[in-house]
């Protein structure tokens, strides 16, 4: 009995909880808060690229507007309405408001909508 | 570290399935975590069958009536089971909370429970929650003062004891801090929701002087 507390397992946790909305948004921000990162080196090397000249800019535009650079596009569209609707959610939260169980998922709903009616705007004007 | 993953000896395996009690029309499938340290086998997920017509509507309810008359190793902590010890605190489908407030009709489909997440697994349902006591302690709970006590008691006007209200009623069951990814992988630096919540309800406390 004196090792018994060492081969004690860890309870599952990842493997067993149903993700609240609260935790999905929040694991959620910071995924697309860092693939928005990568977004942004690749739009600056295309207008790097734009600079440099117009062969290298040819390659540059054929990249990004082939059918994986035009899904790696729509993805970031998702990413970056989903992001700044949260990151309004984020700022108001900053004040110190619009905490409370209800509000909060009331909240991750609009953001949610919003980034959704924005994505297909974005796309049906583009 | 973050590990998303469970350690060799927490892998989780198929267990027994228990028989279905007979003669019920109405019964209801239990999948339960075990873990004995007895026998040196990882932790397994058993399978009871209940008839609900003559059990409780509870969830701790059900585990009492499985001790009771299917499998008395089964292992797990119960005290009030009214929602004021919080000794019965588990993972519930897929969400912790009191098993002896949580209706079975919230539930759809089969019965899923597992111990608090993320904690060293002393037996089935019981979590070692003595590093979360002891970050607890390390907040010191109690009423700190630099005057001299008064001949009767610490007054408090009727608005500075509203600011306890939605504090003072935590009773340490560990739900929120096993819910908490943070606390998950950084218990170790970080006290968790439920410690921090104690060090609020002092701080916010008009008689307690040790406010820092």
């Amino acid at each position: 009995m004196a090792n018994a507390s060492d081969n004690r397992p860890l309870s599952p946790h990842l493997q067993v909880y149903r993700w609240p909305l609260n935790m999905a948004m929040s694991i959620f921000h910071r995924i697309t808060g860092v693939g928005l990162a990568v977004t942004a080196i690749l739009v600056t090397w295309y207008f790097l690229a734009l600079a440099t000249g117009p062969e290298y800019f040819e390659t540059a535009s054929a990249v990004l507007t082939s059918w994986f650079g035009d899904i790696v596009m729509f993805l970031s569209l998702v990413a970056l309405w989903f992001h700044f609707m949260n990151g309004i959610r984020h700022l108001v939260w900053d004040t110190g408001s619009s905490f409370g169980q209800r509000r909060v998922y009331r909240s991750g709903i609009a953001a949610i909508v919003a980034a959704v009616v924005m994505t297909i705007i974005t796309v049906i004007v583009a | 570290m973050v590990q998303l993953t469970l350690p060799k000896n927490s892998k989780i395996r198929t267990g027994k399935t228990w028989p279905k009690p007979e003669g019920a029309t109405n019964v209801r499938k239990f999948m339960i975590y075990r873990w004995t340290p007895d026998d040196g086998e990882n932790p397994r997920v058993d399978t009871y069958f209940l008839d609900m017509d003559t059990c409780g509507p509870m969830v701790l309810d059900a585990l009492i009536k499985i001790k009771n008359e299917i499998d008395p190793t089964l292992t797990f902590r119960r005290s009030c089971r009214e929602g004021i010890c919080g000794s019965c605190a588990m993972n519930i489908d897929g969400q912790n909370t009191l098993a002896c407030i949580f209706g079975m009709d919230e539930i759809k489909g089969d019965v899923k429970i597992y111990p608090l997440p993320h904690m060293p697994v002393v037996k089935d349902l019981v979590p070692d929650l003595t590093h979360f006591y002891a970050q607890h302690a390390s907040i010191m709970p109690w009423l700190e003062t630099k005057t001299n006590a008064p001949a009767k008691e610490w007054k408090q006007s009727i608005e500075d004891r509203k600011k306890l209200d939605g504090l003072y009623e935590c009773v340490m069951c560990a739900s929120c801090s096993a819910s908490c990814p943070s606390y998950w992988w950084n218990a170790d630096r970080y006290l968790g929701p439920a410690a921090l919540l104690h060090a609020y309800r002092w701080i916010i406390d008009s008689r307690d002087e040790a406010t820092g």
